[in-house]
């Protein structure tokens, strides 16, 4: 391929029991963009998520990160293969110390993030490193979440909307993050409810309507076309 | 007063006891949500295997050391040939647990017969302590100082490393852990391995108190149980806590009323599950 993609989601099912939630997903992530995967409540876009990251095992279709196969792995070995999760909730460790929570996820690569430079992206963190995550606020548990992704090292970075219930002044910051990561080459797979921070971010975008896809290509054309973003998202 | 005193310290040594048995039951119950049904079969053909190894090496410490490492590696055995390949299946590994639990129970009938086997007291812990007018067996002492000492040890191997971290990141939310990196079938080994050798090593330390007999792991099981119940899941602080208070409720139930004591142990208990089903500092109900 001349232009491996970094992630590259080809015609997946996903079930829960009998349950059908995914039909014929497919998603092209390019090294060093931000993918916004968009959707109503209950769209799949979480579903999504799980099955990359290997909670889910796809029925049909092929899972791919820089080319290498996923699908089939257990989470364990896909987060090896350089997938990083940011789930919905957040899902800090809660009776791990940050600092804790940080070490546990770390999978040093040369040149790559350490505890220094995760705290030095969130000094917060820094402040809060002997506190146990779990009375942490939302907004630092954010944090936490994507800098225990980080500590990683992760090829692929899924973000399964960072924004949900915080503060404007939060989801600023969160937003900031997001587009740093971006400039330094982090490819991004963007989950959000917030239409108008996810377009901003994005290059390409998704749009999943109740397990199929709705729309795929371009962000900039997304964000032209209001009447398609109301008819499928119910925003401007 | 001399009544007290002994039934205090009977109670301390059982509590040690029972934290040895009941810590890597906790532990396993809270990373693998199984309750490992073997762990009373793994504490008393311990205390058979003790028995046996005094023949060869006449030291009580020494042999709960072997005897902690052999049962250490059947538990290893166990957990990587047989639960391994059941994994997701909760249901279906607890009844292996069951049925390797009625297994050793049989396998040491017919090694060691049917009749109890004493496991003597080290002859420098025969002679009673005597403190203010009162005469302390000295190896009870003795037990409740290594239970302590291996409580402080297992305390600081989950509390103060990386991989005790992992463990306690597994008990949090074990879907999170593996989709962090971390490796939690290796988790599975280590913890598994760790709560047989442990029980293993237990039933020879509680050998000159209860000696090694067919039934050992019936009685001891339901104690470990209660335990975990009291203490909550995969809380190594509640395993603690709670080994104490069920020993000195059983102790003195049986000592006090003794056609009771079964009411009296399991009355705590089912308060809990009452009021507090996550036990005293669980995280999760059982
Ligand atoms: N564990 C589960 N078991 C069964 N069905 C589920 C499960 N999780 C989600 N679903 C169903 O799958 C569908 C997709 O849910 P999913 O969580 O992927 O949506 P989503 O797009 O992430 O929604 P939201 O924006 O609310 O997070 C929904 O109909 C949901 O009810
Ligand atoms: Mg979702």
């Amino acid at each position: 391929m001349a232009t491996e993609l970094a992630l590259s989601v080809e015609g997946i099912d996903a079930l829960y029991g009998e349950s059908h939630v995914l039909h014929a997903v497919s998603l092209s992530l390019r090294p060093g963009t931000v993918l916004a995967l968009l959707g109503r409540n209950g769209a799949g876009k979480t579903t999504c998520m799980s099955t990359i990251i290997g909670f889910l095992r796809p029925r049909a279709g092929t899972i791919r990160v820089f080319g290498e196969k996923i699908s089939g792995l257990l989470p364990e070995a896909i987060a090896r293969r350089g997938v990083g999760l940011v789930p919905q909730g957040r899902r800090v460790f809660p009776t791990l110390t940050v600092e804790e929570n940080l070490k546990v996820a770390a999978r040093p690569a040369p040149g790559g993030w350490t505890l220094e430079k995760v705290y030095a992206l969130f000094s917060r963190l820094q402040e809060r490193r002997a506190q146990h995550a779990g009375s942490l606020s939302g907004g630092e548990q954010q944090m936490l979440a994507i800098a225990r992704a980080l500590m990683g090292n992760p090829r692929v970075l899924l973000l399964d909307e960072p924004s949900e219930g915080l503060a404007p002044i939060i989801v600023a910051e969160v937003a900031r993050t997001i587009a740093r990561l971006k400039a330094e080459g982090q490819s991004i797979v963007l989950v959000e409810q917030n239409v108008k921070l996810a377009l901003k971010l994005a290059d390409d975008a998704v749009i999943l309507n109740t397990g199929r896809i709705a729309f795929a290509g371009e962000a900039e054309a997304l964000r032209r076309d209001e009447t398609l973003i109301t008819q499928q998202l119910g925003v401007h | 007063m001399q009544f007290w005193a002994i039934q205090t310290l009977n109670s301390l040594a059982l509590g040690g006891l029972l934290f040895l048995l009941s810590a890597g039951f906790s532990l396993i119950f809270g990373l693998m949500r199984i309750a490992n049904l073997t762990h009373g079969a793994l504490f008393m053909v311990g205390a058979y295997l003790g028995a046996t190894l005094l023949r060869w090496v006449p030291n009580l410490w020494i042999v709960a050391l072997l005897s902690g490492l052999i049962v250490a590696a059947f538990g290893f055995l166990l957990e990587k040939f047989i639960l391994e390949k059941l994994k997701g299946n909760v249901f279906s590994q607890v009844l292996v647990t069951l049925g390797f639990a009625y297994i050793i129970a049989d396998f040491c009938l017919v090694t060691w017969g049917g009749d109890p086997i004493p496991i003597p007291t080290p002859p420098s812990l025969q002679q009673p302590l005597r403190v203010a007018g009162l005469a302390f067996p000295a190896f009870r002492l003795a037990v409740v100082g290594i239970a302590v000492l291996a409580a402080i040890v297992l305390y600081l191997f989950i509390e103060r490393t990386r991989i005790g971290a992992m463990i306690r990141a597994g008990v949090d939310d074990m879907e999170m852990a593996r989709a962090v990196g971390i490796p939690v079938r290796r988790l599975f080994s280590i913890v598994f391995c760790l709560g047989a050798g442990l029980a293993g090593a237990g039933g020879v330390i509680g050998g000159p108190i209860m000696s090694a007999y067919p039934g050992l792991d019936a009685d001891m099981l339901p104690l470990a149980l209660i335990v975990v119940i009291l203490g909550g899941v995969g809380s190594l602080v509640g395993a603690f806590v709670g080994s104490f208070i069920t020993a000195f409720v059983y102790t003195f139930g049986v000592a006090l009323f003794p056609q009771l004591a079964y009411v009296i142990l399991f009355l705590p208990m089912i308060f809990v599950i009452a009021f507090r089903p996550r036990g005293l500092f669980g995280k999760f109900a059982a």
